[in-house]
């Protein structure tokens, strides 16, 4: 390491969240005027390690030394003025004031100590800052008429308006077109050039071969390798991401899985026609819907289950075609939809288990008056048969476990026995335990002719519960792996963006 | 439950503290409070209160809100009044007009769930709207109707109730088998406590939302009947002004809370017992009613102070 060289050097940084070690002892250093990639899987600890750099949370324990100086960086302002500047995926920008207010927004510079704006200073200092970023608008352009891109450049004109030294982008490319994104590297190449160092993160390993001196691999919180030079390519880095044994709490795969087709999506355009998938589901089988975050799964989902409206496109349930507009209408033609965020959508937390559980089949049992008998009768018979574990039906599903809120969440929908669940995230935040009892419920459920589809952030439950799998990128998909081919190097090969081969 | 029992104890305690008040100070102990005239007057505004409050009452249940109650009544009154001086039965230009009601009901669903505007603004609209249709369609004239079987309604009694009274019975029944025994009344609670899980679970919120709208506008359209028929006359810009608060007051000190997802019909009508036992309370020890709005402000301040306070201690023991 070239120590007289390093800008930045964070030592040994270990960051606990309840349940979860989320960083642990990793070593991060950055050079001075170098683009350093940092790359990892969903949840290996990317954001975490930014976030103490931030400033938004400190560290349990490990050293960060900026500039040679032991720096104890207590809050973002205390990060800031460090030279830390860190543009999150969220701008963080006024829409409705111009760009020139923006890069000085709080430091506008002022006559004396009444705070009058000096509006001169303030347009022509602007300027010469965007000009150095590339913005060729106005200075009084408000930000919300700019485009995504733009708004970009604006973020990094004023992190470089404090002098910052360090500037960390997050996955800024997320969401710009593919020229935008070129305009962005070359201003960063201006800037590197200039001796600005710049921490860049992303999921698209093309563009860390593009643009990074060096890569720091992250996994499950700790670094597990760093690469440079020729060593920075998408096949080298894929293996660092992933790589580690599948633990065996996963069911036998399925009898399998020959049965009729119960859903076909064609041409599904969806998130106001940006994005179309293709796929199809057969009963008895679990579909994984595999993908990096913003890749668009829970958006498709979603507006399959009519939650959002789709686009345009087809989709035949059991061979009919079917016109989904509102969660109701996908109910009623037998599927159901265990949300990603459990406690806002999939139950309702200040009401009871029994009245969690019969939220979508009361309608039906004795229309329009409230059977209590059947609904009792069902939600004891599915409180016992999911291990549900509440000291009654009437508690609040408030005081449950994760666990076994999650499993009201699925008890839902099993009192209406759907031919199609969709389950999304269905292990997100809940202990072990009740995760492989989950896991053999939903296998179960396939099992018994049910056409399941499993959106998952988490590499072990895709490959060890799905038959077949596919795989996003960018709201579209880019590839459906059979059982034999899904493995991590394919699903991660697919999910940077990479073509089926 | 707890805070129905402590709205009860204080009803009680309240009535208590009314009679020996009267008992003290009047020479020959008598209690005026307990006299069948008094009781009878009470019932009837009670009646009257309740019907209005229950339909805040709904809609507050469902997470929403409705000003427009107070408009919505004095609109009534003035249509059906105007109605009647042109000639129709007044009976049927009641009916004609609650059955607008039912629209309006439809129009504020429309509004919340498909527009998306907060009910707090697509009713105050409705407040602004009927309350300046009421003053400009008579040109701020007062209505003036004579009618006696109409007048029978707001005045009358049966086996020594008044028919506002009865009326509240009747419609508290209907509404508590709703709220109780239909699936209707479990979908209104869910949707007050989140509605997009209720969404989620398939349920049709909008026409959820909008039954709880109509049943809101339907019983202020009642109430307005029944006011005009008390009252035998409608002044557009007085009659019925700030009904609306006294309604949404009725029915948080009976334990709805404006966050959706509780409340009960029984509790309304305590709530609504509650504020007509203190007005005429301060009527009968002498408190000049230029005060009555400040004592009731109090004790709705009160109420809900002790039911957060209550659910602070609750919930640091968890």
């Amino acid at each position: 390491m070239g120590e007289s060289t390093a800008l930045l050097q964070m030592q040994n940084i270990t960051k606990r969240f309840p349940g979860v070690l989320a960083l642990n002892g990793v070593d991060l250093d950055l050079r001075e005027g170098e683009i350093l990639g940092l790359i990892g899987e969903n949840g290996a600890g990317k954001s975490t390690l930014m976030r103490i750099l931030g400033g938004d949370y400190p560290a349990d324990s490990g050293d960060i030394v900026i500039c040679g100086k032991q720096a104890q960086i207590t809050d973002v302002q205390h990060s800031i003025a460090l030279g830390v500047s860190i543009i999150y995926q969220e701008l963080n920008l006024a829409p409705n004031l111009d760009i020139a207010s923006n890069i000085f927004l709080g430091r506008e510079p002022a006559w004396g100590a009444l705070g009058i704006v000096d509006s001169r200073a303030l347009y022509s200092k602007a300027a010469e800052i965007a000009g150095r970023v590339g913005i060729s608008a106005p200075m009084n352009t408000l930000v919300e008429t700019l485009s995504i891109g733009e708004q970009q450049l604006v973020e990094i004109a004023k992190a470089l308006s404090v002098d910052s030294g360090i500037l960390v982008l997050d996955e800024p490319t997320s969401s710009l077109s593919p020229a935008e994104a070129s305009k962005l590297f070359e201003v960063m190449r201006g800037l590197k050039n200039a001796g600005v160092s710049m921490i860049y993160i992303s999921h698209r390993l093309a563009e860390i071969r593009e643009l990074c001196d060096r890569v720091v691999v992250l996994r499950d919180g700790e670094r597990v390798g760093e690469l440079s030079g020729d060593r920075i390519c998408p096949e080298e880095m894929v293996r660092l991401m992933v790589g580690r044994d599948i633990s065996r709490f996963f069911p036998e795969h399925g009898r399998h899985a020959e049965g009729d087709t119960v859903l076909m999506v064609r041409d599904l355009s969806y998130r106001g026609g940006r994005d179309v998938v293709n796929f199809d589901l057969r009963a008895g089988e679990i579909l994984g819907i595999a993908g990096l975050v913003g890749a668009g799964r829970t958006e498709l989902v979603e507006a399959l289950f009519g939650v959002e409206p789709k686009h345009d496109g087809e989709v035949q349930v059991m061979g009919e075609n079917v016109e989904i507009r509102a969660p109701a209408d996908a109910i009623n033609v037998g599927m159901g939809l265990v949300p990603e965020d459990r406690k806002a959508l999939g139950v309702i937390l200040e009401m009871p288990v029994t009245e969690n559980i019969s939220l979508p089949g009361i309608g039906n049992y004795n229309p329009p008056f409230m059977d209590r008998n059947k609904e009792k009768e069902v939600a004891v018979e599915l409180v016992d048969r999911l291990e549900i574990k509440t000291p009654s039906l009437n508690q609040l599903v408030q005081f449950l476990s994760g666990g076994n809120q999650q499993k009201v969440a699925l008890a839902k929908w099993l009192g209406i026995s759907p031919k199609i669940l969709i389950l999304d995230e269905p292990t997100r935040g809940i202990d072990v335990g009740s995760k492989s009892e989950i896991y053999r419920l939903i296998r179960e459920l396939a099992d018994d002719g049910m056409g399941v589809i499993m959106v998952s952030s988490e590499m072990d439950e895709i490959i060890g519960l799905s038959d077949r799998v596919m795989v996003m990128h960018e709201g579209k998909e880019t590839g459906i792996l059979d059982r034999a081919d899904i493995n991590e190097q394919n699903i991660m090969h697919l999910a940077t963006g990479g073509s089926q081969a | 439950m707890k805070k129905l029992l402590g709205m009860t104890l204080l009803l009680i305690m309240l009535v208590v503290a009314i009679c020996t008040f009267q008992w003290f100070t009047h020479p020959d102990h008598s209690i005026t409070f307990l006299s069948s005239v008094n009781l009878c007057n009470l019932a009837q505004r009670i009646g009257l209160l309740g019907i209005y409050a229950l339909g805040a009452g709904i809609v507050i249940l469902s997470g929403g809100i409705d000003l427009s109650i107070g408009s919505v009544m004095a609109f009534v009154g003035v249509a059906v009044a105007m109605l009647t001086v042109a000639g129709w039965n007044p009976f049927v230009a009641s009916a004609l007009v609650v059955l607008c009601c039912v629209l309006l009901g439809c129009w504020h669903g429309f509004l919340v769930g498909r527009i998306k505007l907060q009910p707090f603004i697509a009713t105050l609209a409705s407040l602004l709207l009927l309350r300046g249709l009421a003053r400009g369609i008579p040109n701020g004239i007062a209505q003036t109707i004579s009618h006696e079987p109409f007048a029978f309604l707001g005045n009358g009694s049966y086996l020594g109730i008044p028919i506002t009274f009865w009326l509240l019975i009747i419609i508290a029944l209907i509404l508590g088998f709703l709220m109780n025994f239909t699936v209707y009344g479990r979908y209104l609670y869910a949707i007050g406590r989140n509605a997009e899980a209720v969404r989620y679970s398939g349920i049709k919120v909008n026409r959820v939302r909008t039954l709880a709208f109509v049943i809101c506008a339907v019983l202020a359209g009642v109430a307005g009947v029944l006011e005009l028929s008390l009252n035998h006359e409608i002044q557009p810009a007085q009659s019925a002004l700030m009904y609306e608060m006294w309604a949404i007051a009725a029915a948080v000190l009976g334990g709805c809370s404006l966050r959706g997802g509780e409340g009960s019909v029984l509790g309304v009508i305590i709530g609504a017992m509650l504020i007509r036992v203190m007005d005429n309370g301060m009527n009968l020890v002498g408190v000049s009613s230029e005060w009555q709005w400040a004592v009731i402000g109090v004790i709705v301040l009160g109420g809900v102070i002790a039911d957060a306070a209550y659910k602070l201690r609750a919930a640091n023991k968890t």
